[in-house]
């Protein structure tokens, strides 16, 4: 999480337990805490089966907030990702059920080719409009998510978008439901997004340019980096990371609605802050994302078990949260 | 502590045995200070040595390790945050606290509105703030937003709002840096205006002759000690130059070096202009220092920012090496070797919150990256060359910027622009803020690189280093350069009769 810390250190400081940044070890306690708790509140909770199983319900969730997170390390917000995945996933299934190419295997991988692309140009776009527009992020990305969730609502006539091809369901099903030597695939690819997530964010100098944008433009802009670039890139890395999320939500249930993803929007940017990454930009925790997305599909599958809370307050739950986290950071910025 | 105490002033705030340690380091061992009513009294040394901390401490923003704070002779405990403002403490900060979008009368009344009936009464606190304004001499109108002032004007404005809250002790930290001489007399007139009402003064400045000219006492700290306290009339700047740093000082300013007449012209800059600056042509050879002297808002960044393509030019043309550079383009500057180091360390050239690493490389991270994998091994290499060719000095290596000296902040973002390698490179204040031993290596940085064939533009507000430092001095007045001085001809009367206009270049 904090290999971004460790590279600046220099070799002849060690580290005592007083320069450890308790904002990147924050979300790993809090993750073990509520491992511990939902130990106690019921024994089948700490079983590898359901621990795989949250998992991968936090897949959707965990690789949009990947993204989340270069948005907000520079500085910037989507509100957009809901709406996003409906539009991606429409279009995509309209795709293959438009049989264009007869062979399901092409078909399916020109599908994933399309819905990379089409997430990717949506994050073009909110970037654009911020960015070239000079909107702010908040008022772009609160337009385009409206007008992602209408067309989206508007291409399937208010009702469902279904994957009609049982050749492509058959061929495409293993993306969600197979595994990779006892992985299931969701959770390989979380780790594998994050992975390569990480690399871009400390150690290349896009990350760097990242991080610089977000804690002070100017200095960036002084710098001779090309602010506004590296600000539509991460919404197109964001763009590009609904898309990988969609290939996963799409052979799930193989149908969307005008109702898909939403408030997952609110999800991510809660699993980004809950992670550790600073709201205002200039400090992001690829791994802290990953934990907060897992912190709050526990969150629900504890209150599912448990007996004594009611399932129907995970929202408020889950919002409740994202309260507490940042009251959290604050209180640790103060003390270091 | 010292003899002087016997003298017949009441002493209103003293520290005694003040120390202070952030995270185990300690920066103050056992400091003792004491302010008396009615005088103005200097708080001196290099940075680091710990002036910052005591201002904090004494006006309530950190509180002290061990040691104690007395206020009127007893001993206090001050809230949290800068709540001492209620004991008439008040501390005009290097960074302003001003809200761009409120008028200078709604700043001035921040936080203690005045109202009548419930309603805020506007007329009341308009004519307040012209009658602060006015006792200052600044005319800047009452109903002004912030965000359209100058910096000086801001200057003044926080100072305003000190005096309107009627306060006994006030912390000054450097508030002439950003102040032309003009402002800064009319500052200083004020100040001994209100010494002479009993208000007491602590100047934190950088400036020595200012300090002769304004202070009655100086205290002298070393590496987070106690040095000396001493009446100000009992020095001159050479010993107080010597109290701070420890040592004799050679000469402040390297032996010039001029260059040859026929040396290649490497920058040539031809009838540049921007929405402020009108024509401005001038040309740089190898290996020469020019200057850029004028009063505050001549245009000088603006024109330097529009050379290093940081900025938009209207109409004109930069040319390095005889290679045209197109308008706004900073890459393609940098990449024919010129770089600009701005004179806004704090919000334009370092990432505060990051630590030297981070900051270092971030102009130059294409020296670092093998197929976009950067090599914290090779990053690690350019800092440790970096502390080593600047010397920056400090206790720990992962430490932040923000919790860097001013003087060592300055060393960071001189080798952040040197790590471009550029050739030519144009310095914007390079000594704004920071101590006397830092002042004279980094003038010794600039003689060194101009002598191993760089070129250097230095922009810079105090005049005795533009003098001592170049060899051709381009005076700037109203946006365009109204003078260029050679050899004898600069100096400060020479360069003030252009800056104030009442000389301008003949060919002009």
């Amino acid at each position: 999480m904090s290999v971004n810390e460790e590279s600046i250190q220099s070799t002849t400081h060690r580290r005592t337990w007083r320069d450890v940044d308790l904002r990147a070890v924050a979300p790993f306690a809090a993750l073990a805490l509520l491992l511990i708790v939902g130990a106690l509140v019921n024994p089948n909770f700490i079983s590898l089966n359901n621990l795989a199983n949250v998992a991968t319900r936090s897949a959707f969730i965990a690789i949009i907030a990947v993204g989340a997170t270069f948005v907000i390390s520079a500085g910037d917000l989507d509100l957009s990702v809901g709406s996003m995945v409906a539009f991606v996933a429409s279009l995509m299934i309209i795709f293959m059920n438009s049989g264009v190419i007869a062979d399901p295997a092409l078909m399916l991988t020109a599908a994933i080719v399309f819905a990379v692309a089409v997430g990717g140009a949506c994050g073009l776009a909110n970037g654009l409009i911020t960015t070239v527009g000079r909107i702010e992020p908040f008022i772009a990305t609160l337009g385009t998510m409206g007008i992602y969730r209408g067309l989206t609502t508007w291409l399937s006539q208010g009702g469902a978008i279904t994957l009609r091809e049982p050749e492509i369901q058959e061929l495409y099903r293993p993306a969600y439901f197979g595994s990779i030597f006892g992985v299931p695939v969701p959770i390989a690819i979380i780790l594998a997004v994050t992975a390569v997530a990480a690399f871009i964010l400390y150690r290349t100098r896009y990350g760097r340019h990242v991080v610089a944008v977000g804690s002070n433009s100017d200095v960036a802009r002084y710098s001779g980096i090309a602010v506004n670039r590296v600000r539509t890139i991460a919404f197109v890395i964001q763009g590009l990371c609904v898309a990988v999320a969609v290939l996963l939500y799409v052979p799930r249930l193989g149908s969307t609605s005008a109702t898909t993803g939403i408030l997952w929007e609110l999800q991510a940017i809660t699993a980004v802050v809950v992670g550790g990454t600073a709201l205002k930009g200039g400090a992001g925790r690829v791994w802290g994302t990953i934990c907060g997305a897992f912190i709050l599909e526990l969150v629900g599958n504890i209150m599912l078990l448990s007996n004594f809370i009611s399932e129907y307050l995970i929202g408020a739950m889950q919002g409740a949260i994202i309260i507490i986290a940042m009251l959290v950071q604050r209180s640790l910025v103060r003390k270091s | 502590m010292d003899p002087e105490t016997v003298d017949a002033a009441r002493v209103v705030l003293e520290a005694r045995r003040i120390s202070k340690s952030f995270s185990g380091v300690q920066v103050l061992f056992s400091v003792n200070f004491e302010l008396r009513a009615g005088e103005i009294h200097a708080l001196m040394g290099e940075n680091g040595a710990g002036k910052s901390t005591l201002v904090k401490i004494l006006s309530g923003f950190e509180q002290p390790s061990s040691g104690e704070v007395l206020l009127d002779g007893e001993r206090v405990t001050f809230p949290a945050n800068g709540a001492a403002e209620a004991l008439g403490i008040v501390i005009i900060h290097q960074e302003f606290n001003l809200a761009e979008h409120l008028t200078v009368a709604e700043s001035l009344f921040l936080g203690r509105e005045v109202t009548r009936f419930g309603m805020l009464d506007r007329k009341y606190m308009r004519a307040e703030t012209r009658r602060v304004l006015d006792l200052l001499g600044c005319n800047v109108d009452a109903n002004a937003l912030i965000g359209s002032l100058s910096i000086a004007e801001k200057q003044m404005v926080e100072i305003a709002k000190a005096i309107s809250r009627d306060a006994r002790i006030v912390f000054m930290d450097e508030p002439t840096a950003v102040l032309s001489r003009e402002e800064t007399s009319f500052l200083f007139r004020q100040v001994r205006k209100l010494r002479d009402r009993g208000t007491s003064f602590v100047f934190v400045s950088h400036k020595l002759d200012e300090v002769i000219e304004l202070t009655d006492r100086v205290t002298v700290l070393r590496d987070g000690q106690w040095v000396k306290t001493a009446p100000t009339s009992m020095l001159d700047g050479e010993s107080i130059a010597q109290l701070m740093v420890g040592r004799e000082m050679s000469s402040l300013y390297p032996a010039k070096n001029e260059p040859d007449v026929d040396e290649e012209v490497v920058l040539r800059v031809d009838a540049l202009s921007t929405d402020y600056v009108k024509d401005a042509s001038f040309e740089v050879r190898r290996g020469e220092i020019l200057g850029f002297s004028g009063m505050i808002g001549s245009g000088r960044t603006e024109l330097m920012e529009a050379v290093a393509g940081l900025r938009h030019r209207l109409s004109g043309e930069v040319a390095i090496r005889g290679e045209s550079v197109p308008s706004g383009d900073v890459h393609a500057a940098n990449r024919c070797g010129l770089a600009y180091m701005t004179k806004d360390r704090k919000a334009k050239g370092l990432l505060l919150n990051s630590g030297m690493t981070a900051n270092l490389t971030l102009q130059s991270l294409g020296r670092h990256a093998r197929i976009g994998y950067l090599s914290p091994a090779s990053e690690a290499a350019a800092l440790e060359r970096a502390r080593r060719r600047f010397d920056i000095r400090v206790r720990d290596g992962n430490v932040v910027a923000r919790r860097m000296s001013g003087g060592n902040q300055q060393k960071l973002l001189l080798a952040k622009v040197m790590e471009t390698e550029p050739d030519i490179i144009i310095i914007d204040e390079p000594t704004r803020g920071i101590d006397v031993g830092t002042k004279q290596q980094i003038y010794h940085f600039i003689s060194a690189l101009a002598r191993d064939g760089s070129s250097i533009i230095v922009v810079s507000s105090e005049m005795p280093e533009v003098i001592g430092l170049c060899t051709r001095v381009a005076v700037m007045r109203e946006g365009r350069i109204v003078g260029m001085l050679e050899g004898d001809e600069i100096s400060e009367q020479e360069i003030m009769r252009y800056a104030a206009g009442l000389k301008k270049m003949a060919a002009a």
